[in-house]
């Protein structure tokens, strides 16, 4: 029998339209059964905080401000087309009218099928984070050299 | 043994596979899972990939028009 598949995703970004093809990826290559790591970091924590509205996460005002902006993943913006929030709502309605799964299915799907979540220090460090600001489905906080070491053998995508 | 039924017939990727391997891994060896499912995309990958990850597919049959039957145990 083959090695376990393994497949790595550094989700950088934090818009609507690619979060979804990391979850879709992720979680498409989850049911086929790889080993599936997603490392969020920058932007991308954004899918992985508690609260998918707005709070006033971080340290000092600053943190706070741009914490508040940045928000979870219920107002995460499309990268086109956002017009200041209609777009991702626009595309939510497509998606469910069209019975394709949307960005939250796809994050509870990917929390089922034991995707492996990790956040990155460095990000979280700057952006005033820490661990409880996350949903409790990440398993570690990661820097670059671990994420290397456990992505080593499979396939790494940056997203 | 239980039998779970899963209606797929009006899911898209990835959420075919996805929804089947999520409901699969849920079942107790013995088990049987009848997937409802829709040709094309779904008939085509489903069946193949409960077979490379090791479960049983018992049979896969044509129900009317689009709708196809796999029945696959654990």
């Amino acid at each position: 029998m083959a090695e376990t598949k393994k497949l790595s995703i550094i989700a950088f970004s934090g818009d609507f339209d690619k979060l979804t093809a990391v979850f879709t990826l992720g979680t498409g290559a989850a049911a086929v059964g790889y080993e599936v790591n997603i490392f969020f970091t920058f932007w991308g924590l954004d899918a992985i905080k508690t609260k998918h509205g707005r709070s006033f996460t971080g340290g000092n005002w600053l943190t706070k401000i741009f914490g508040f902006m940045m928000g979870g993943l219920k107002v995460t913006p499309t990268s086109r087309f956002n017009f200041l929030g209609a777009g991702p709502r626009i595309f939510r309605g497509l998606m469910r009218k069209n019975n394709v799964a949307t960005l939250e299915e796809l994050v509870d799907a990917a929390k089922a099928l034991g995707i492996n979540f990790y956040a990155c220090e460095m990000a979280m460090h700057v952006l005033g984070l820490k661990k409880e600001d996350f949903i409790p489905e990440v398993k570690d906080v990661l820097g670059v050299a671990s994420f290397l070491k456990l992505s080593d053998g499979g396939e790494t995508l940056f997203i | 043994m239980a039998n779970k039924i899963l209606d797929i017939t009006k899911e898209h990727c990835p959420m075919t596979f996805v929804k089947t391997k999520i409901e699969l891994s849920k079942l107790s060896e013995g088990d049987t899972l009848e997937v409802l499912l829709s040709e094309g995309e779904p008939l085509d990958n489903v069946p193949r990939n409960a077979r490379e990850q090791g479960y049983n597919v018992i049979s896969v049959e044509h129900v009317e028009g689009t709708t196809h039957k796999v029945i696959i145990r654990k």
